[in-house]
């Protein structure tokens, strides 16, 4: 097929030489204008008074207690939507239980909620003017505006990545590798670990460097939680936000490239990823 | 637990303990909040809510967002199609990069999309100025808010079309071919319905997207009440002045209309995927 494919004259399934120049062309502009364009204008705003000076923003003790609750969210809220994917690929995919599609369909409602009704959803639920809210007021839980609801909302608008890349690939593996091991007599968390989990680590991993993306930038259901408590509840993009407003342009673009910089490194290792472990990932071998 | 719920029985271990697990990050993480909130609309009562929602400012914002959703995301189709095709079928120098480059929306938090586009095309801008003796105003106007929803839904249409034209089987372009049809023929009678249904999936994955979108829009936006204010800057303008139901109302509204939108999608795709028999 192959051979066939490769000494087959192309010329009746492909457009005309200078359609396809226009095409490559049109694409190139439009990706240079509407893709690299603002990428490129992070990094020369953020050193537009030279190094020093985006340096400097970057070292203030308000960036830098923004970074690190970025950091420190994160950490809480990717591995925590790790183990719910794992966890809801596991039942989805190896059991057959009623009314699954429909519990597909919820795993997915956070795409197609807006991060700012996701951050208002939060409030009804535990801020101080619901009833819930009020009780943990009184028990000294304070959730919106602090913390609490930072990682709640940061795993609201993340929730679905993991499990959406896992439950395609366990799909297609189907249940015989496990069946066979624990005929073979391991337990049922030996089977995970030797069998399941090296079948499903790339797909993990890609499904976890997506979500760590979505969570460190993330800032409209934040940005509701968050009440902006400068030092105490401001992340990252919430400090971008601030800074702007505040017209201090290159303290905000140097915060912001320090994200592009970290989205560059995720579309980098995402690329690696997909080129190297092509075949075990959901993302690239769809229908 | 596992003999209630399960349909048919399995020699696996561990559906109590993942089922379980699921069950509780769901609920805690999505399913409560969102209960919230459409429990204080049924507090709040239908009447009320329509009274809440029924005003000029909020019509203005609710259809901003959604008309502005539309334009990008239309736009969006048609260079996601063109996009994903020159990607699969044609080879040259930089293809790999822009492919990997597609994904830069998805990657880059949308704060910092929204600042990039605001330096780019504010009056002082790179864009801005060579835009404005064409007497073409972007930054602080509606098409300001299509860029930035432009940028967000971009990589959604080129994704799931991609796989599907890979996937395509050129032998039968090339019966068509051999048929006699012409080139534009084969392509718009023969490959675009195959390709329909992943386009109808991808512009609604960007639209769903683009009509909840805050981050990229509010910086390039200018927030003019009734002008450039989209419906989640309302909710948060309503937030910071504490009017819960206020701001609930218009979160329902928005949840309403984005699901009566997605489920007319639905309906077109299974139309389409019915059509060229794929069910």
């Amino acid at each position: 097929m192959s051979d066939l494919a490769l000494s087959r004259p192309a010329a009746v399934t492909d457009e005309p030489r200078a359609t396809r120049y226009l095409l490559i062309g049109i694409v190139l502009v439009l990706i240079s204008l509407l893709l690299f364009a603002p990428l490129v204008a992070v990094f020369s705003e953020a050193i537009r008074q030279g190094w020093a000076a985006s340096i400097e923003a970057l070292t203030s003790p308000d960036a830098r207690s923004a970074i690190r609750l970025t950091v420190i969210v994160a950490a809480i809220a990717v591995p925590l939507n790790a183990v719910f994917g794992i966890a809801a690929a596991w039942a989805i995919t190896k059991f057959d239980f009623r009314g699954k599609a429909f519990l597909i369909t919820l795993i997915d409602l956070p795409f197609s909620v807006s991060p700012v009704v996701a951050g208002l959803a939060l409030v009804l639920l535990v801020g101080a003017n619901s009833s819930l809210g009020a009780w943990l007021v009184a028990n000294d839980l304070k959730i919106v505006f602090a913390f609490p609801g930072i990682v709640l909302a940061t795993m609201f608008v993340t929730f679905p990545f993991v499990a959406r890349e896992l439950i395609p690939v366990m799909i297609e593996q189907g249940r015989a590798e496990e069946e066979a091991a624990l005929t073979l007599g391991a337990n049922g968390w030996r089977t995970f670990f030797t069998v399941t989990l090296p079948n499903i680590r790339w797909a993990l991993l890609y499904g976890v460097l997506l979500s760590n993306a979505r969570a460190m930038g993330e800032f409209g259901a934040v940005a509701v939680v968050s009440g902006k408590i400068r030092g105490e509840t401001t992340t990252i993009p919430i400090m971008i936000e601030m800074l702007y407003n505040e017209y201090l342009s290159v303290a905000a673009f140097s915060l912001a490239a320090v994200l592009a910089l970290l989205a560059l490194i995720t579309l980098t290792l995402k690329s690696l990823l997909e080129w190297r472990h092509a075949d075990v990932l959901a993302a690239t071998r769809r229908h | 637990m596992r003999a209630g719920i399960l349909r048919s029985p399995s020699p696996l271990p561990g559906f109590g303990l993942s089922f379980g697990i699921m069950m509780a990050v769901l609920s805690v993480v999505v399913l409560l909040p969102i209960g919230a909130l459409l429990g204080r609309g049924l507090m709040i009562g239908a009447a009320d809510l329509w009274d809440m929602v029924n005003s000029r400012r909020i019509w203005s914002a609710l259809t901003l967002s959604f008309r502005a959703a539309l334009i990008a995301s239309l736009f969006n189709l048609v260079f996601g199609l063109m996009l994903a095709w020159v990607l699969v079928r044609y080879r040259f120098w930089g293809r790999r990069f822009v492919d990997a480059a597609v994904d830069l929306p998805f990657a880059l938090p949308t704060a910092v999309a929204g600042i990039a586009l605001t330096a780019l095309y504010a009056p002082s801008g790179v864009f801005g100025q060579a835009l404005a003796p064409l007497g073409i105003r972007v930054a602080y106007t509606e098409t300001g808010i299509w860029m930035a929803l432009i940028f967000i839904g971009l990589p959604f249409v080129v994704r799931t079309v991609q796989p599907v034209i890979e996937e395509l089987d050129r032998e039968v372009e090339e019966a068509s071919a051999t048929l006699g049809a012409p080139r534009s023929y084969t392509l718009r009678r023969v490959v675009l319905p195959t390709l329909t249904p992943a386009l109808l999936t991808g512009f609604a994955l960007a639209l769903a997207r683009s009509v909840g979108e805050y981050g990229s829009v509010i910086f390039i936006a200018g927030n003019i009440p009734n002008l450039t204010e989209i419906a989640p800057l309302l909710i948060v303008i309503r937030l910071e002045e504490y009017n819960y139901d206020a701001a609930a109302a218009i979160g329902i509204a928005m949840l309403v209309i984005s699901f009566a939108m997605l489920l007319g999608i639905n309906v077109i795709q299974i139309w389409s995927r019915r059509r060229i028999g794929l069910v």
